[in-house]
């Protein structure tokens, strides 16, 4: 049944429907109304679960590793500086192959502080071993929240479902929200791979010397080379029952597209009216949009995106000293394939600040007049009169 | 054929890797005695953390869950909710963490979760210091302590924190300390806190490090019962944070110089440094018996 929510508790719903046994969060904006929500579904009975009120994102991701080491269906959510304190436990649940989820609201980190949208916390914890999915819309949230239950249960491996701080965690869509009886259809009661039994005790996450270190390490590394099995037949099952996918990637009028713009987030439903506009004025102009990031899709990017003339990326993010991030992951991908577009890369909306149709066609305009990508991401929208501007060019 | 109201079957296997005289392997060896099979470990980074065994083994016959360092209160909190969500309501878990762990990097974890009144069993076994990264202080090491990071005369000039007394004023229904030199004291209290189930029970277990300490490692015992004979590490229990009871009145009291002297951490301190520290060891017994004579009449559970 379709009903107007807010994207934090399109979350909320999936994690119900899911029927989580055990979640634990800390309060951070802008999380908190998807922890909320949970908490109030266990407090009236709508959940069978506990919830744990730890005092840290630290403990948080702590209490769900023991949780889920103990053999029950687990959820978490935080964002941004919560996200960061958590860094050292995301390796563990990962090498501990734990298949917890998390919802991550993509927020700026500080100093100065700052609440509102910028995907660098996420992107941040790239090497940590964890599946990351990246949400356009309120249905999407939705359904890629259920979904990574059942790929982090497939693959053994923990799930980031990531949305935009604001522009979807707090904005309100027309959401369908399924039965229980359908997502039970799609997501069976958790079958625990591992768990803790006194009946037949075992040691979990013990010391590990150099003589089968790097073989766990490889381990999970083929775990993950088999995500994209594990997702399609995910996908397969959801569209079966929902009659929605997504894919990996999404190419959006790439076929005959001259330029392709590649983007993760809110930010490619306003580049698909963009590119809209720009095709009735006879541009040959598509969107990529970037759903996973880890693992990174390269095989399919590179079919998708490979006969573009030029390739121009949007990061809401930014590594100092390289540039974006996404766009440094794409020339990546490419580099080993036969067709290779030329990669350009900008950097826009950080710390909140709107991406508008405007700033996507100036993008587009600016890849299209240069003959060759700068060395260095390209500012778009800086202004001086905000703040002192040192050049970078 | 050993004769004894004491639980004898073992949960600890022979072969595991620590220390010779360590004091913290014979507090596990008793702990299991009387905790049984019917137990969850979860260890933090810490010296148990190896002697616990790699890959593949394990010197324990119950479940580890490894945990990071700052994690024990935690992670025990969610694998208790576990086993809650899946019926289970007779195994114990039982948080295991040396001093580091406890009074530093998962103080905090752990008084989060005390305060949620979590159902389990916190152990910390105290031996003063990071043993297992080379004896680097800890807010555990006592006054006068030469460590690593406190050598020659930058020797450890404040207290050591009192824990017992951090997790009394949590308030939680049980807080003892126990020492590896009186096994029926320790075992009894192991008994009560898995008896008391239902919320947070913290046992603080003296545990000698040799290693650390510069002690031979056949005065492991001996050195633990001296702490508990000249008061420097008493014996008492408190219920519900308010309720204490002095289990082992050390009357009359050994001179703590006597428990100090034997241990080469503590070999630089002049007469004053002992009179001082004899002053402190006298100050908090008083203030123990203090408490103890608050509420004499100590509830049974």
């Amino acid at each position: 049944m379709k009903e107007v929510v807010e994207g934090s508790h399109a979350v909320s719903e999936a994690v119900r429907l899911a029927r989580v046994q055990v979640m634990s969060a800390y309060p951070i904006t802008p999380q908190t109304h998807i922890v909320e929500a949970l908490s109030e579904y266990c407090a009236d009975g709508r959940m069978a679960a506990r919830f744990i009120c730890v005092e840290s994102e630290h403990s948080a991701m702590a209490a769900v590793i023991g949780a889920a080491s103990g053999g029950v269906r687990t959820f978490t959510a935080t964002s941004s500086h919560g996200l960061a304190l958590m860094h050292e436990l995301l390796h563990w649940a990962s090498a501990a192959r734990l298949p917890i989820v998390m919802a991550e609201v993509n927020r700026a980190l500080g100093p100065g502080w700052n609440i509102w949208m910028d995907q660098t916390d996420s992107l941040a914890q790239r090497d940590t071993g964890w599946i990351q999915l990246y949400c356009e819309d309120g249905q999407e949230v939705l359904d890629t929240t259920l979904l990574a239950f059942r790929l982090a249960e497939s693959a053994s491996l923990p799930v980031m479902v990531v949305l935009d701080a604001f522009f979807l965690s707090h904005t309100y869509e027309p959401v369908d929200i399924p039965d229980q009886a359908s997502v039970d259809r799609f997501l069976p009661a958790f079958q625990p791979r591992i768990q803790l039994d006194t009946q037949d005790p075992f040691a979990l996450s013990q010391m590990a010397p150099p003589g089968c270190y790097m073989e766990m390490r490889h381990d999970i590394e083929a775990g993950m080379r088999r995500i994209p099995e594990h997702y399609t037949a995910a996908e397969e099952a959801f569209a079966s029952v929902f009659g929605r996918r997504y894919g990996m990637l999404e190419a959006y009028r790439c076929e005959d597209a001259d330029i392709i713009l590649a983007m993760a987030g809110t930010a490619v439903s306003t580049s698909r009216q963009v590119v809209d506009d720009l095709r009735e004025r006879g541009e040959k102009v598509g969107v990529l949009k970037l759903r996973m990031f880890r693992p990174f899709p390269a095989a399919l990017l590179a079919s998708l995106a490979g006969d573009a003339r030029k390739i121009a990326v949007l990061d809401r993010n930014f590594c100092f000293g390289v540039g974006g991030i996404f766009a440094q992951e794409i020339r990546a991908a490419l580099y080993l394939m036969d067709s290779r577009p030329p990669v350009y890369s900008y950097i826009a909306g950080l710390g909140g600040r709107d991406v508008t149709p405007e700033t996507i066609e100036e993008i587009y305009v600016r890849t299209k007049q240069s003959e060759r990508p700068a060395p260095e991401s390209v500012w778009i929208g800086l202004d001086p009169a905000a703040c002192p501007v040192c050049r970078t060019d | 054929m050993i004769h004894s109201p004491l639980p004898q079957t073992d949960y600890m296997a022979s072969g595991h890797v620590g220390c010779p005289g360590c004091g913290a392997t014979v507090a596990m060896k008793f702990a299991l005695r009387a905790l049984g099979e019917k137990t969850m470990l979860v260890i933090p980074a810490c010296c148990w953390a190896i002697i616990a065994g790699s890959h593949p083994q394990t010197s324990l016959k119950v479940p580890v869950l490894h945990t990071a360092f700052a994690t024990a209160g935690a992670a025990a909190s969610g694998l208790r909710a576990a086993l809650d969500m899946r019926g289970d309501t007779e195994t114990t878990v039982v948080a295991w963490a040396g001093d580091g762990g406890t009074f530093d990097i998962g103080f905090q974890a752990l008084s989060g979760a005390v305060e949620r009144n979590e159902d389990f069993i916190y152990v910390c076994y105290d031996n003063e210091a990071y043993m297992n990264t080379g004896v680097q202080r800890s807010s555990s090491t006592p006054f006068g302590t030469r460590t690593t990071t406190t050598p020659g005369t930058n020797w450890k000039h404040t207290r050591k924190k009192n824990i017992v007394e951090a997790f009394a004023a949590h308030r939680i229904p049980y807080a003892a300390t126990a020492s590896i030199a009186y096994p029926e004291d320790m075992i009894r209290k192991f008994q009560r806190a898995r008896e008391l189930k239902g919320g947070s029970r913290f046992l603080h277990v003296y545990a000698t490090c040799p290693t650390g300490w510069r002690v031979p490692s056949d005065q492991c015992i001996k050195i633990a019962r001296l702490a508990v004979k000249t008061r420097a590490f008493p014996l008492y229990e408190v219920t519900d944070g308010v309720r204490y009871t002095l289990n082992h009145d050390a009357e009359p009291p050994l001179p703590v110089r006597d428990y100090l002297s034997v241990q080469g951490r503590f070999k630089h301190l002049t007469d004053d440094d002992y009179g001082e520290i004899q002053a402190m060891v006298d100050e908090d017994w008083e203030l123990l018996k203090r408490k103890v004579a608050l509420a004499p009449e100590e509830a049974r559970a």
